[in-house]
């Protein structure tokens, strides 16, 4: 309780002395290059073969005859779109950039470089924090669509080449009973992980005290944190959501 | 000049800082000496507003800095570079970046400018053809180097470093404690500088403050340091063993 409420004044003191707005375009820019480069193959491959094994059980388990192929397609785009781009993929994420963005700032914090920002007069956790989290709201969602594509190519892929479902079966499949809010949901989805996810790992490597050994303390905190955030938000937002 | 009135510092049970008062002087190098643990660096910290004192003030050129307000601190803070024990260098960024940066976040100065200042910086503390270079890639010594370069690169009127030899080899120490001493002169500034090497006290300090368990026992210039008659300093300054040769042969 204490530490939570460390975190929302963590969270207030990201906005007061804030420095230019040109000095936060280019730092966003920068972390949205360094998330996108450090996760965007990770992702592709993940959610590649969730998508086709995805594919692969669905048919498997689908032993009665009466129920039509396409319906294959139809499960694994609910599957994908709905839980496994935002919410699986927020795991993923929150132990590749997550944990690099707490060691970043905890090794930062040990070697002083945060204390020599505050001695040039910058308000060092509204410079360095609040890029990263308005850089992960904007990376996740596209990594979130750029996942479930991916997981819908992986199914095609796989399940037309191993002779489960036909292509028009499976695109046919895709579009049956689609309901467009569902992507909102995952959006949405998206950008409260994302927020979570940054704030809570910057948080965690923010107030690292000691040395090293503190530092890998403080990335291992930063994931299991946040990932049992993600599955506590997941769980409201999908009852409020849905 | 930067004057310290009544600083106490205590972290939870543990007294660091017993009120401490001193005068640093402008167009000197003054010193703060003492064993490992003594509160150097705290003290250090606590002046330029890292730490805040539990008690005391912090004056700089009679400008309250403790109590001074948003505007005034940052003003104040503008005018202040500082050197850290480790060198603090943003290992994210090369060299000239690194030597840049205080002019980007409190200059309007455009970019050839800054790069034109920077580099006359990084040759005034002997450094060339290294302004490409990760942070990772130079030496201890050349990184000490940079952290001067970027400690002075606005034109500061106060500079602090906080040990700034500590890990270098002798030559290499004597030339960092020339570049600060003869910085401090050329530009007329008030340097702090925190160490416990006794090359450098006898070397550059020509104000000297001896802290004890956070108490301050004596201070002086570095000619009266062997001569004090404080128990204390005489077992820190004889420590080394030139320097008890030293009194040895001339008793
Ligand atoms: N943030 C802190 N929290 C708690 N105790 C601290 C903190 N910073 C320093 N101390 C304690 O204050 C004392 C003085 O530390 P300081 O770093 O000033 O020593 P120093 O004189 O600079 O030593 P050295 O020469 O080894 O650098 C030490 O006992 C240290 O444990
Ligand atoms: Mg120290």
């Amino acid at each position: 309780m204490k530490g939570f409420g460390r975190y929302v004044i963590f969270l207030g003191s990201l906005f007061v002395r804030r420095e230019s707005f040109k000095t936060y375009y280019k730092l966003v820019l920068e972390e949205c290059v360094q998330i996108g480069v450090n996760s965007a193959f990770l992702f592709m491959l993940v959610s590649t073969f969730i998508g086709a094994v995805t594919t692969v059980q669905t048919a498997f388990n689908m032993v009665n005859p009466l129920i039509p192929r396409f319906v294959i397609s139809q499960v694994v785009r609910e599957m994908t779109v709905l839980e496994l781009a935002p919410t699986v993929m927020a795991l993923i994420y929150a132990g590749k950039i997550g944990s690099s963005m707490a060691g970043g700032l905890g090794t930062m914090r040990i070697t002083e470089q945060i204390d020599a920002l505050e001695v040039m007069g910058i308000n060092s956790s509204s410079y360095l924090v609040l890029p990263k989290i308005i850089a992960s709201m904007l990376m996740y969602p596209m990594l979130v669509i750029l996942s479930g594509v991916c997981s819908l190519v992986g199914g095609y892929i796989v399940g037309t080449f191993i002779h489960i479902v036909t292509p028009n079966e499976y695109v046919a499949g895709l579009r049956f009973a689609f309901n467009p809010t569902e992507i909102s949901v995952a959006l949405i989805k998206g950008i409260v992980f994302a927020f979570l996810i940054a704030s809570i790992s910057s948080f965690k490597g923010y107030f690292t005290k000691g040395g090293a050994l503190e530092v890998g303390i403080a990335t291992t905190e930063a994931v299991t944190t946040s990932v049992i955030a993600i599955l506590l938000m997941d769980y409201f937002l999908v009852n409020i959501l849905l | 000049m930067i004057k310290i009135k009544d600083i106490s510092k205590t972290f939870g049970k543990k007294i660091v800082l017993q009120n401490i008062n001193a005068e640093f002087e402008k167009g000197k190098t003054n010193l703060i000496i003492g064993a490992s643990g003594t509160g150097k660096s705290v003290l250090l910290k606590c002046i330029v507003g890292l730490i805040k004192p539990d008690d005391g003030w912090v004056y700089y050129d009679l400008r309250n800095f403790t109590e001074a307000d948003k505007e005034t601190k940052s003003e104040i803070r503008r005018e202040i570079g500082m050197l850290f024990q480790g060198g603090a260098l943003f290992d994210s960024k090369n060299v000239e970046d690194n030597v840049m940066f205080p002019l980007d976040v409190l200059t309007k100065m455009s970019y050839d400018e800054k790069l034109d200042r920077a580099n006359h910086c990084l040759k005034r503390v002997g450094l060339e053809n290294v302004n490409k270079k990760y942070i990772s890639e130079i030496s201890g010594g050349m990184k000490k180097r940079v952290g001067i370069a970027r400690a002075i690169v606005n034109n500061p009127n106060y500079l602090f470093c906080d040990e700034p030899n500590s890990g270098l080899d002798p030559q290499t120490s004597v030339l960092i404690d020339e570049l600060i001493s003869e910085i401090t002169h050329e530009l007329d500034i008030t340097t702090i500088v925190v160490t416990h090497d006794m090359n450098s006290v006898m070397g550059i300090g020509e104000k000297i403050i001896f802290l004890y368990k956070g108490m301050k026992l004596w201070e002086g210039h570095h000619k009266d340091i062997t001569h004090s008659n404080v128990p204390e300093l005489d077992d820190f300054v004889f420590a080394n063993k030139v320097m008890s040769k030293m009194r040895d042969g001339k008793v």
